[in-house]
């Protein structure tokens, strides 16, 4: 069914563009900037991975561009487009025709975003039946071919259990059959994963990914973890603070890490080839404070490559050598200046955490239990 | 979900100790459970005195055992007790049986009555100024509170006397009253008694609403474009259902005494129409003398019958609350 929709819509131009979006909260202390000045653009059936640790303003995001969040006490600004239309400034009363027809989301917990005293069946046929005014046997029907589709055992049984009787992977996948009851043409899935078994995350993000090929559904997940995105989606932004600070397609993401942050954020995934007992890297320090957000780059007293200039002033996200890959900093990972500015830091004895940034020495280090101070030498210092 | 967060730890426990410490580990929660959700004996005590109650009320008119009260037998007076008339006979001849169960019936018909207006009115309500907050929150909790700020007898006994009194007629000297017709003071009084349980039902429903209305699902439904009233109806209303079933409960039994307040002051429901508060109001005076069960009847009435909605109305909370600690 979804097929058939998609073959009117025109297929030109980008699905979803964002400029210069920015969100903010009013708060007693003052304006919270949970989203400053984000731009990206999605084409039809890509997808986008976000990537950002807790508070950076991800899951924000995507209900800012959803038009979801409350319409007190907020304050936003920049275009949002989807289809070419503005929907950053839309009253939800206009947005709500868009809402599971076209784009739809999927939330990080399955217990909490299943309504507890509804029959799962019920929870998939009422936005059917709102948005596309079908039959109830109809709406029976497709609520089968959902559960079918999303991999769920005995769907003739399910459909008239309750979230309760379910396991988390389970929640999850009827979740993502509600997300999907009506086609839209982006899904948001919001840490789809987080709340789930490490063996089961695997399974709903390679279903999320099936479903969105079959049905050429644009995706934006937002997760913290860079592994989550690392096969399964097109690009990959990684926000920082509510910016974004590296943007680019994600082979060449992983290829050539630029933003000290990023860098940063792989590093404190564990490795298989890490041998045993070996220190994570993590990444020192808190996330600043959105109210009063520091004068210039918003990492720079957390990172190890930070000069007085990255105090002072906002690296630009821009494309340096490689097409389509932006990034935000003055001395980037893996260029000469960039290593310079962290070898100065380290004999100045400035690095933040002082933990060995390269998995070699690290690996050289855990041979011998040294501690991995910031004296231990460097081999590319 | 208390499963889910216990499995990890048993599948980290050593091994030869696993199923014990998963064994252990989920064991006290079914127990913890197990006393909030059995319907216990109490619990089948208050509802087989309530339901047989009600079938009573309902089936008195049918009967020929007990004398109507609309007919008292002149012939008969008492107060007395006999074995035709267990529960006595009054002092203008009226078996006292059949007064409780038409009193029952009166008395039901208004605490159900009162409480299914509070409970629509105060369930919209409430529910409107959960979910939408802002400034519909703060108008319907004003109101909520300007109703319970006027003392609720005061509030019943006003409107009940203007709108449903004696109608006096002055012609000289003489005053003669047209009697109000008992239908149309029942009604008056259910929807007295209904406004003033509005705010108490109402600000239950708001405070449930508040949080259910937080709740990811709720989100979930408008992502997927459900239009509020729907989303209040079919996602909210469901979920706080229990706790206002559990207040009006309570409620009726509330509301069932205030009503023999009502009575002693005058304004109990109307000749011939009796209540179990205007049985009370009626018999006072016998309260010193050897005719006090005609008194102590119609209260042990009300208190076994408040005694069992308050019963059942903690059950089934204690019943609701399992499942939502579970979620």
């Amino acid at each position: 069914m979804s097929a058939e929709q998609f073959k009117d819509a025109p297929l030109d131009g980008p699905l979803l563009e964002l400029r210069d979006v920015t969100t903010a909260f009013k708060t007693g202390r003052g304006l919270v900037h949970a989203v400053d000045g984000v731009s990206f653009s999605l084409e039809r059936g890509k997808t986008l991975g976000v990537v950002g640790e807790s508070g950076c303003g991800k899951s924000v995001l995507s209900k800012s561009v959803m038009g979801l969040l409350p319409k007190r006490n907020v304050e936003r600004g920049g275009s949002i487009r989807f289809e070419g239309e503005e929907i950053g400034d839309a009253k939800s009363s206009d947005l709500r025709h868009l809402w599971g027809t076209q784009m739809s989301m999927i939330f990080q917990d399955p217990m909490t975003a299943l309504n507890p005293v509804m029959k799962v069946g019920k929870q998939i046929t009422e936005s059917l039946r709102y948005h596309l005014d079908v039959s109830k046997d109809f709406a029976n029907d497709t609520a089968l071919q959902l559960l079918t589709s999303v991999g769920i055992p005995e769907p003739q049984r399910r459909v008239n259990q309750y979230a309760f009787e379910m396991s988390g992977g389970m929640r999850q996948r009827v979740m993502i059959a509600i997300a999907l009851a009506c086609g839209p043409k982006l899904l948001f899935a919001d840490e789809p994963t987080t709340a789930l078994d490490v063996t089961v995350q695997a399974q709903i993000l390679d279903l999320l990914q099936e479903q969105q090929r079959e049905r050429f559904m644009a995706m934006i997940l937002v997760t913290h973890d860079l592994g989550v995105v690392a096969n399964r989606t097109d690009d990959i932004m990684v926000m920082y603070a509510g910016q974004a600070i590296e943007k680019a397609p994600t082979r060449t993401l992983f290829a050539e890490m630029r933003h000290p942050y990023t860098h940063a954020l792989l590093q404190s995934i564990p490795k298989l080839d890490q041998p045993s007992h070996s220190r994570l890297d993590a990444i020192s320090g808190r996330p600043p404070d959105l109210v009063h957000p520091p004068k210039g780059c918003r990492f720079a007293p957390r990172c190890p490559n930070a000069q007085d200039r990255c105090r002072e002033e906002v690296p630009p996200l821009a494309e340096r050598e490689t097409p389509g890959h932006e990034f935000a900093c003055f001395y980037p990972v893996g260029t000469p200046e960039g290593d310079e500015a962290r070898a100065r830091n380290e004999a100045e004895g400035k690095v933040p955490g002082a933990s060995a940034l390269s998995t070699a020495a690290a690996a050289a280090a855990s041979s011998a239990p040294a501690p991995p101070t910031a004296a231990a030498p460097k081999s590319e210092a | 979900m208390q499963e889910l967060s216990l499995s990890p730890e048993a599948g980290t426990a050593p091994v030869g100790g696993g199923a014990d410490v998963a064994g252990a580990a989920v064991e006290p929660v079914v127990v913890e459970q197990a006393p909030s959700r059995k319907f216990g004996i109490g619990a089948w005590l208050a509802s087989i005195w309530l339901v047989g109650l009600a079938i009573a009320a309902l089936i008195v008119p049918f009967t020929s055992l007990t004398t109507n009260p609309k007919y008292p037998n002149l012939a008969d007076v008492g107060p007395f007790k006999s074995g035709a008339h267990i529960f006595g006979v009054d002092a203008i001849g009226r078996d006292q049986l059949s007064l409780l169960l038409w009193g029952a019936r009166s008395s039901l018909i208004l605490g159900v009555g009162a409480i299914a207006i509070g409970m629509i009115v105060g369930g919209f309500l409430g529910l409107a100024a959960g979910y939408i907050g802002g400034r519909t929150d703060t108008l319907i909790a004003g109101v909520f509170n300007v109703l319970l700020a006027i003392p609720q007898l005061v509030l019943a006994l006003a409107l009940v006397t203007a709108l449903s009194n004696d109608q006096p007629h002055i012609s000289g000297t003489s005053v003669s009253f047209t009697p109000v017709s008992p239908a149309r003071r029942l009604i008056v009084l259910i929807i007295a008694l209904g406004i003033v349980s509005i705010p108490v039902l109402g600000r239950i429903t708001r405070a449930n609403a508040l949080t259910w209305a937080q709740r990811e699902f709720v989100l979930a439904a408008r992502a997927q474009g459900a239009k509020s009233l729907s989303i209040m109806i079919r996602e909210v209303l469901p979920n706080v259902l229990p706790a206002m079933f559990s207040i009006a409960l309570l409620g009726v039994g509330v509301v069932i005494v205030a009503e023999g307040g009502l009575a002693v002051l005058g304004v109990g429901v109307h000749d011939p129409s009796v209540s179990w508060g205007v049985l009370i109001a009626g018999n006072r005076s016998a309260i010193s003398t050897g005719y006090a069960y005609l008194l102590m009847e119609p209260v042990v009435f009300i208190f076994l019958t408040v005694l069992s909605l308050n019963y059942l109305g903690d059950v089934i909370r204690a019943r609701f609350e399992f499942r939502d600690s579970a979620l």
